[in-house]
């Protein structure tokens, strides 16, 4: 970690205040007034739209294998998305995928 | 807890919240896991899950802290994560605008995923319940949900220190949010979005301070909205 303990509390305390702002927003702040509806559609797709970049070069050049491309780590990040696509279960895709990550990590 | 709280809307909550807590329970412990590999005390995990309350900018936000990013996009990585969150606020506004500020806020602050989902629910099928009722069952979603949150979150910082190297623990970032995010698939948008959002964060990845991705999301975001109108026009 790169980080001082100052700066790792200041960016917990930052994003505890961001997200609480974020949360408060319309509740507290702006009261009962609608959101525009292409407002509306934006926000619904802030998970969808930040977390698969994140998670994409994680997955394709995995910093513990130096960033060359890992089959059993591949192999597992395909049977997560798909059990979770599948089940809507977040605890089936977890498990699904780090039993065959095991699995072929063992075997490897 | 105030006497103007009605208990059985709070115990009804409590009882509603209860079986959301083998969804937050495992998600915290991964969060308290991963926090405690990337070297962050036992207090700095833990405050992280009593201030935000949000695994998934957590994660992020610790992966980020591990790619040394600049502070700043940690945070507006991390925040842009939970921007979901304001659409929650403005769908709960009409109902329980009307509670006292100090009750909103403490909302506020319990304004989750799972107890979003439970209460708006309730409330579209109640809309008659009266505000005090409507705050009590928020709240009491949010007693499980909330012990379970922070206890894991801990149990899960603890028992990272001992896990051993061969397990190979960098890999529950990737697989936690893929199993958060794949159940979210589910329409043609939600998919566009996430595609958009890998291929442009793989094709960004070199821009300057870890920006690609903030960019990426953006897109991502407008392509989902773009995909969703371009389907009610067509139905």
């Amino acid at each position: 970690m790169s980080f001082s303990t100052g700066e790792i509390w200041g960016i917990i305390v930052l994003l505890g205040i961001g997200t609480f702002l974020i949360r408060f927003s319309f509740l507290g702040l702006i009261g009962d007034r609608e959101l525009p509806p292409f407002a509306l559609k934006l926000l619904r797709y802030t998970p969808v739209a930040v977390i698969p970049g994140l998670v994409a070069p994680l997955v394709i050049w995995p910093e513990a294998t130096g960033g060359a491309p890992d089959p059993a780590r591949l192999i597992a990040a395909a049977v997560t998305l798909l059990a979770g696509v599948r089940t809507r279960s977040f605890m089936v895709a977890i498990l699904a995928g780090a039993v065959t990550f095991y699995l072929l990590s063992a075997l490897g | 807890m105030p006497s103007s709280i009605p208990k059985r809307s709070f115990w009804l909550g409590a009882r509603d919240g209860a079986p959301f807590t083998l969804i937050v329970g495992p998600f915290a412990a991964v969060f308290g896991v991963v926090a405690s590999e990337a070297g962050l005390t036992l207090a700095q995990t833990f405050g992280f899950s009593a201030l935000v309350i949000a695994g998934a900018a957590q994660i992020a936000a610790v992966q980020l802290m591990v790619d040394a990013a600049p502070m700043v996009v940690v945070v507006a990585t991390a925040l842009a994560v939970n921007l979901r969150m304001a659409m929650y606020s403005a769908s709960l506004a009409p109902h329980l605008g009307a509670a006292p500020l100090w009750q909103r806020a403490i909302i506020a602050y319990l304004n989750v995923d799972q107890s979003f989902a439970l209460a708006s629910a309730k409330y579209e099928a109640a809309p008659e319940w009266p505000v005090p009722d409507k705050i009590a069952y928020f709240f009491g979603i949010m007693v499980p949900i909330s012990i379970t949150w922070y206890g894991m979150t801990v149990l899960g910082a603890v028992l990272g220190q001992r896990i051993p190297d061969w397990l190979a623990l960098d890999f529950a970032v990737p697989i936690a949010f893929l199993a958060v995010i794949a159940p979210a698939l589910k329409t043609l948008a939600h998919v566009a979005a996430a595609f958009t959002s890998v291929v442009l964060a793989l094709a960004l990845g070199g821009m300057p301070f870890g920006t690609g991705l903030l960019v990426a999301g953006f897109v991502a975001m407008c392509v989902g909205a773009a995909v969703e109108t371009a389907m009610e026009r067509r139905a």
